[in-house]
């Protein structure tokens, strides 16, 4: 119950984990401006945050996911699909290649949310299942393979070009995040997806709707894997049946490092962005350490060094969490 | 992860129709589906009753059965594990290096076989005892404590052979999948060994009550005088050891050992062949037997669509709905 009257001061050892990733982040942007020369450079940002923001996009549907104590493996399949899906739609309209995406995200959403509501089945294995379902949709309605976008309609703008100087994948994400933001700190429903969190037959108790609660939240995860599929097959020009294996670690792996804990109940929408922001910039110091040649990681070491440092996350807020919960 | 269930009000007494045909489901449900989908081949598939479709599908279900063995004892404790497709891959991929001389010189081949089955299960067990002691220690959640090795794993590997297919002939070493023992592939003959010891240990050893007694009921098995840590680290160390061992098994069948595909996807085949099989996934209860048939249903569900034209694709879609099938159905005879 502590998150529900949490004050501004670091109260918690959630507080102080979002505080160290937020300072872990800034720590690493500095060290990379001072060690390398292009770091700071318009480009490097640029890309950086062009490619990135799919993954902050199903970083924070994660998030909510985890928060109300579930987990969602579907997300990478469900955004592998939702290229596919885009990429097919793209010749008509660019806003239909847009829709159809996010739509093939709500779908495998709603899936998600009957499985684990109706059905009562853990979240777990519940997303299991439609990951392999998303995956096996996809690839049969790609035919096997990558499936060129339509370059006539403009739907490549939507990963490719720019606004303000900035990309708009990192737009939209940025408006994804201020309502995910808004949602979870401002409105009731916030409150709502936390006390289910904290314990499931209380907050029924309580006279909250938790199951449509937690099918809302499978949704809008469903809806975000979808949107990032969508600048998937937007930014590389084709939807891609095969991609997405792994997505769902990194957007675990975001939140985690975020401070938000598994167990459900605690979470915050900043430091999820943070830890994303976190775990991508790790990637890309280590491709300036490479370019600078006094070491040379093959591409097999990216899942080493991942799983290290989700191993180093986890035991880190294990730690925290035994201290806190001593007397 | 952890849903509370409100408990809800039972009428004493009658079991009403629906729960007793979930109840049914469940105890005949998975055997019933493996003679449908025998007679459902006979019927259709051609060449269905042939020895060569019985060898490939006792091959093929092998490595399953081994790996889902180890799964069923771990999900019995009310764990998961999820590196078991990695830990494949780790073990397949020491093992040619080990006879083939990377690490030191081969003089006697038949010492060097020995250890290139001995070391790659050891250290696959090791990794296992890795992730216990993360559930254990650190009272990290099985999912994410094997999240760590899932992700890893497969990328030590990679890093070991540089990504890189190993090759070999080797025909003492490919005995553990080549070789056949009174006519029984070797494979299989080490396919029913692992099951009647696991089977076993459930039915008729202390620490087979104790696995069962920390998945029912933690608390109290802690209270009872249950040494829960030690019980947990040697199911992830078996879970760990079955896999290293199905590991060796597949790159003797192929030859050759890929990094990149020894394992790939091998904990969802694990994971539905225990709850087809049904060995509920919240604990307290292990069906290694029902695992065994869990299996050979999923084997044959692909075995069917594949050799009846169905792209691959449309088989995991599937696999998806047998696995929320077989789950729902444990589920709601287990509530009656």
């Amino acid at each position: 119950m502590s998150t529900l009257l949490r004050p501004f001061a670091i109260k918690s050892s959630g507080d102080l984990a979002r505080l160290s990733v937020i300072l872990a982040l800034f720590g690493l942007i500095l060290f990379g401006a001072l060690r390398y020369d292009n770091f700071v450079s318009s480009y490097n940002i640029l890309s950086f945050l062009r490619y990135n923001s799919m993954f902050a996009l199903i970083a924070l549907g994660m998030a909510f996911v985890i928060i109300t104590g579930g987990i969602d493996l579907s997300v990478g399949g469900t955004a592998a699909m939702a290229s596919v899906v885009a990429a097919l739609c793209s010749p008509y309209h660019w806003a239909a290649g847009l829709l159809g995406g996010i739509a093939a995200g709500l779908a495998v959403g709603a899936l998600n949310g009957f499985i684990i509501t109706k059905m009562r089945i853990q979240p777990f294995i519940a997303t299991l299942a439609t990951m392999l379902a998303a995956y096996g949709t996809g690839l049969l309605l790609a035919n096997n393979q990558s499936v060129s976008v339509s370059y006539d309609t403009g739907f490549t703008v939507i990963g490719q070009d720019d606004f303000l100087g900035f990309p708009i994948p990192a737009w939209i994400a940025l408006a994804v995040y201020v309502l995910g933001w808004l949602v979870l700190e401002k409105l009731p429903v916030g409150r709502h997806i936390l006390a289910i969190g904290d314990g499931e037959a209380t907050a029924g108790l309580m006279g909250l709707k938790v199951e449509r609660t937690l099918a809302a939240v499978y949704l809008a995860s469903g809806a975000l894997a979808g949107l990032a599929g969508v600048i998937l097959a937007s930014q590389f020009g084709a939807g891609q049946p095969t991609e997405g294996v792994g997505w769902e670690l990194f957007a675990i792996a975001s939140v985690v490092v975020g401070g938000t804990l598994l167990t459900g109940g605690s979470g915050s929408v900043g430091a999820t962005l943070a830890g994303a922001l976190l775990l991508a910039m790790v990637f890309n110091i280590l491709n300036f350490e490479n370019g600078l040649g006094w070491i040379s990681l093959s591409a097999y070491w990216q899942s080493v060094i991942r799983g290290t440092f989700l191993l180093i996350v986890v035991v880190l807020q294990a730690k925290l969490m035994a201290r806190h919960n001593a007397p | 992860m952890t849903t509370i269930e409100t408990p809800v009000p039972q009428p004493s007494g009658t079991l009403s129709p629906g729960s007793r045909l979930f109840t049914l489901a469940s105890r005949y449900g998975t055997f019933v589906a493996f003679l449908a989908l025998i007679a459902f081949n006979i019927a259709v598939t051609p060449n269905f009753l042939s020895l060569q479709t019985l060898n490939v599908n006792l091959t093929q279900v092998a490595t399953i059965v081994i790996v889902a063995t180890g799964m069923t004892l771990v999900i019995a404790t009310g764990g998961i594990d999820l590196s078991v497709g990695s830990l494949m891959a780790i073990s397949g991929a020491l093992a040619p290096m080990i006879f083939m001389g990377q690490f030191w010189q081969v003089e006697n081949m038949a010492f060097a076989v020995a250890l290139a089955i001995l070391i790659p299960v050891a250290v696959a067990s090791l990794f296992g005892l890795f992730n216990g002691l993360l559930v254990t220690r650190f009272s990290i959640q099985p999912i994410i404590a094997t999240l760590v090795l899932f992700i890893a794993g497969r990328g030590i590997a990679q890093v070991m052979t540089n990504g890189n297919l190993q090759v070999f002939k080797n025909e003492g070493f490919q005995f553990i999948a080549m070789g056949r023992i009174a006519g029984i592939p070797a494979q299989v003959v080490l396919m029913i060994l692992i099951v009647i010891l696991a089977s076993a240990m459930i039915r008729y050893t202390v620490i087979g009550r104790q696995i069962i007694a920390v998945g029912g009921n933690e608390k109290a098995a802690r209270l009872t005088g249950v040494p829960v840590k030690r019980v947990k680290l040697l199911v992830y160390m078996i879970s760990g050891a079955l896999a290293g061992l199905a590991g060796l098994v597949v790159v003797a069948r192929n030859s050759a050992s890929d990094a990149n595909l020894v394992g790939l996807g091998m904990e969802l085949d694990a994971i539905a062949a225990v709850a087809v099989g049904g060995t509920l996934l919240t604990g307290g209860r292990a069906n290694i037997v029902g695992t065994v048939l869990g299996a050979f249903v999923i084997q044959l569900v692909r075995y069917t669509l594949l050799a009846n034209g169905v792209p691959d694709a449309a088989a995991l879609i599937v696999k998806a709905g047998l696995i929320v099938l077989a789950v729902f159905i444990q589920q709601r005879a287990d509530k009656r």
